[in-house]
């Protein structure tokens, strides 16, 4: 009846995961009781759960971020305080296949459940605004998509107090994740989740790609998109070019593990090997999906904050989309150990130090735009400048490590470690809390604290150094990666500066969650009226903060880059605004339950393929299904905003601009 | 299903422009954004066999010491196979054009005979996957036998999905008649058939032609 699950999933032996689980599920139902008795049900479930609006699914995909990144703190403190205990004759506090499971959900957590939905909740609120246009090409699918990754953290949560989680690293090779080496539920909790995510990533790539190609606003050609909207459009063109892959691969491994096939397995005529190269020839193209639309943060940022357009606007363009095919070329340097011979091994080689070169280009244009420029040293900018100088070492590294020579030195140790959260730190986070702090006013019509802002700054910046240097070193010591204990004491430390790195990361995240508290309570003197609080460039500030659920009231029309710089310096010349428009009544997409209540179903059916429960799964998949047979079933698909609401927005926004223009034109 | 009568994309009310090629002119109507979307989908689709094509050609040889391709393999019955899913495309054609002459009986018949079509071609693939396995060739059998089964089944898995997405295209027709959402989705199914069709060229050459040469 229920396959596998007996009382025993649940970890009563076990002091800390019990406890964790008991505080999350308390908390969990704490604030579902709040909102259920402050009435505030309703409105979560008509303005937020059910909505197909571009800002509130971008929104809601940020808050996933944020939460699976305190999840994902959570596991890397651990870790951290377990290596830095655990030497010479003491064992430290968490036992191997304990450890073993935190660093398998740290990573898997950080890459598919805070950096993807970072990165994806920033394009979904920006990019529609930046062609100048009302929502998505298919603005329900989006809402599926969101629904489907956060279906995806349940489980992977979930795993945590009902059975465990994998104990094979957060690609989860083989053989180690087979049936025969990995019994238990873990690797499965691993394989569904990302199957279930993964979809919805990969419905969010035909999404936004179809976004960027096909709906744009009148005027806005190709080359007079915002380099945001180019590297959102290349990091989705590799999700639909790589997650087909991953998702082939999992499967393949889910047959093996379920049916008995013999893909990976050591025996029947199974290679291992094959595993490495498909997973890599996703996983390579991955760090590109999170990195590209980082790059895109920054030259909005400094570009912005400069007061100049970007340097070298085209050969940005064409950077991003050489490193978009560049980065399907070298997904070998994962395994140089595998001996593919040195002739494979040299041109894989080289291939990754090529992308060096248009990451360069971009490196040089932004200190270019800079140059020159008046530059305002607020927030993001910070994170900018950080950036430049942690991403390009964090590249150096990776550039020996493309060494093949070198590569055998360092393969699996914590120098790579270090290496990849160089870049991954100090490119995608860095790019993503700008990015939270650049556009937070224009969600919600407030700027976030900039005091509290820097500081949260300096404490990754500073514990980022502290955290992973002192791990290049122990790398080059000889140091491999994911070790429970470590037998040698001078290597203590080195382990305690790490551990000193992680702490101030910790105080990062806690003012964040500060900065975002302090900010709301001030936010009346913090308010920003105007919709463009930062001078900005792009079409996002044309609208006012937060914008009307149409964002635009006509669609503006494009001549040049920098469509929206254009249109104000006009307007402050001419000291008047461009003649009011013809309004017309607006359609919108309707809200729909589609989403959640196939994650639902998603979810069942996921959880019930953990635990071999089969009737429940096929439920689950049916339910899955069904709904969208009765989806396709509405008449109606779209409400109607009334001309006379479009109107008396439109003559607001109008009368607050004017009066902004008059005091710029008496400043002048 | 021409552009020009459609209601425009998301959102746009006025405008609604030509299109240019480039797209500059404004959002597209959803005539084409949503089998542009579609046919991303599908894309993303055959980059999924793409995985499934590179791990039977290099599991292919890892025979264990099992049956090889020579000694399963039935060139007579894929040609059937073969005859039938491409039969079944061209019907799926017929049935596009009496759906855009807006002829009911003509759009479900043709519907009805392609998704027989497709069941003749499942029934066949059903038949060589359990003779196979009562032979003791089943999946489980060796590396090339596990991909041999996932690549075909794949296959199968979607040509299944694509008779459940007929049966409730028809639905969708007989009560809801030729609208413009559901002739889109029309469309769009018309898309994935013939993607089956180019996919299953791509195996019977790669699988069935190279696997039963002498």
């Amino acid at each position: 009846m229920f396959g596998k699950l007996t009382w025993s999933a649940i970890p009563f032996d076990q002091p800390i995961p019990l406890i964790t689980s008991m505080i999350v599920i308390v908390a969990v139902l704490g604030v579902l009781a709040w909102v259920y008795w402050k009435g505030h049900l309703p409105y979560l479930w008509n303005e937020w759960i059910t909505s197909t609006d571009h800002k509130r699914i971008g929104v809601m995909y940020i808050v996933l971020a944020l939460l699976m990144l305190v999840r994902g703190f959570a596991d890397a403190i651990m870790m951290r305080a377990q290596q830095a205990l655990a030497v010479g004759q003491s064992q430290g506090y968490l036992p191997p296949e304990h450890y073993n499971q935190i660093f398998s959900a740290h990573g898997t957590i950080m890459i598919f459940f805070m950096a993807m939905p970072f990165v994806i909740g920033l394009m979904n609120f920006v990019v529609p605004l930046q062609l100048g246009v009302r929502d998505v090409a298919f603005p329900t699918m989006n809402n599926v998509s969101f629904w489907l990754t956060a279906s995806g953290a349940l489980l992977v949560n979930l795993s945590l107090f009902i059975g465990e989680f994998a104990q094979t690293g957060w690609l989860a090779f083989p053989p180690l994740s087979e049936k025969a080496f990995s019994p238990g539920v873990g690797v499965d909790y691993y394989l569904v989740a990302l199957q279930i995510s993964g979809v919805g990533t990969l419905l969010t790539g035909v999404n936004f790609v179809t976004t960027i190609l096909k709906i744009r606003a009148p005027g806005m050609s190709y080359l007079r998109m915002p380099v945001f909207c180019w590297t959102s459009l290349a990091s989705n063109l590799l999700i639909i070019a790589a997650f087909p892959v991953l998702t082939a691969t999992l499967a393949l491994l889910m047959l093996d593990r379920y049916l008995g096939f013999h893909f990976f397995t050591n025996d029947g005529g199974g290679n291992s090997m094959l595993y490495m190269n498909l997973i890599w020839i996703w996983g390579h193209p991955e760090v590109y999906i999170l990195i590209l639309p980082a790059f895109g943060i920054f030259s909005e940022v400094v570009s912005t904050f400069s007061g100049k357009p970007l340097f070298g606007y085209r050969s940005m363009v064409f950077a991003t989309l050489a490193i978009c095919i560049l980065s399907f070329m070298v997904w070998l340097h994962h395994f140089f150990t595998m001996g593919a011979g040195a002739d494979v091994n040299s041109i894989f080689g080289i291939a990754s130090m090529l992308i060096a070169i248009p990451t360069g280009v971009k490196i040089f244009n932004w200190l270019f735009t800079m140059y020159g420029g008046r530059v305002r040293f607020t927030v993001p900018m910070y994170y900018t400048l950080g950036f430049m100088f942690t991403f390009a070492m964090g590249g150096l590294t990776g550039v020996l490590l493309a060494i093949p020579p070198i590569d055998f030195l360092v393969h699996n140790s914590l120098f790579l470690v270090a290496h990849f959260h160089h870049v991954i730190i100090g490119g995608v986070v860095f790019g993503v809390m700008a990015g939270y702090t650049y556009w937070f006013p224009k969600a919600f019509g407030f700027t976030l604290d900039e005091r509290i802002g820097k500081a949260i700054f300096w404490c990754w910046f500073i514990g980022f150094h502290l955290a992973f240097m002192p791990l290049y070193v122990l790398g080059l010591f000889g140091a491999t990666r994911r070790m429970q204990h470590i037998a040698d004491p001078t290597w203590q430390p080195w382990l305690d500066v790490a551990l000193v790195g992680a702490l101030f990361i910790m105080l990062a995240l806690v003012l964040t969650f500060v900065q975002l508290a302090y900010s709301i309570k001030t936010r009346d003197r913090r308010r920003d009226v105007t919709g463009d609080p930062w001078d900005g460039r792009t079409l996002e500030w044309l609208t006012l903060s937060p914008p009307p659920h149409y964002n635009f009231a006509v669609l503006p029309d494009v001549h040049g880059e920098e469509a929206y710089w254009t249109r104000k310096q006009t307007a402050i010349r001419e000291d008047q605004l461009i003649e009011e428009p013809n309004y017309q009544p607006i359609e919108m997409p309707l809200n729909t339950p589609t989403g959640v209540i196939c994650a639902f179903f998603a979810s069942v059916c996921g959880f019930a393929v953990i635990w071999h429960i089969w009737w429940l799964a096929i439920l689950g998949l049916v339910g899955a299904c069904a709904i969208f047979v009765w989806y396709a079933w509405r008449d109606e698909h779209e409400h109607i905003i009334p001309v006379k609401e479009v109107r008396a927005n439109a003559r607001e926004r109008r009368r607050i601009r004017m009066e902004h223009l008059h005091e710029l034109s008496q400043s002048t | 299903m021409t552009a020009g009568t459609e209601a425009p994309t998301v959102g746009l009310t006025h405008g609604a422009s030509e299109d240019t090629g480039l797209g500059n002119r404004g959002p597209q109507s959803k005539s084409i954004v949503v089998p542009y979307g579609f046919w991303l989908f599908v894309l993303s689709d055959i980059v999924l066999f793409s995985a499934l094509f590179a791990t039977y050609a290099s599991l292919v040889h890892a025979t264990d010491g099992g049956p090889v391709t020579n000694q399963l393999f039935d060139r007579r019955l894929v040609a059937i196979e073969t005859v039938a899913l491409l039969l079944s495309s061209f019907t799926c054609g017929l049935a596009m054009i009496a759906a855009k002459r807006h002829h009911m009986t003509g759009t479900q018949a043709w519907l009805v005979v392609t998704g027989l079509l497709g069941l003749v071609f499942l029934s066949i693939e059903l038949y060589e996957f359990t003779s196979m396995i009562a032979e003791g060739a089943g999946p489980q059998r060796s590396a090339f036998l596990s991909a041999f089964f996932t690549l075909v089944g794949c296959h199968g898995v979607h040509v299944t999905a694509g008779l459940l997405w007929i049966g409730t295209m028809m639905a969708q027709i007989w009560a809801k008649g030729f609208r413009q959402d559901i002739v889109r989705r029309l469309l769009c199914l018309s898309i994935f058939w013939h993607a089956l069709d180019i996919i299953w060229v791509a195996i019977f050459t790669i699988v069935y032609l190279i696997g039963t040469l002498p």
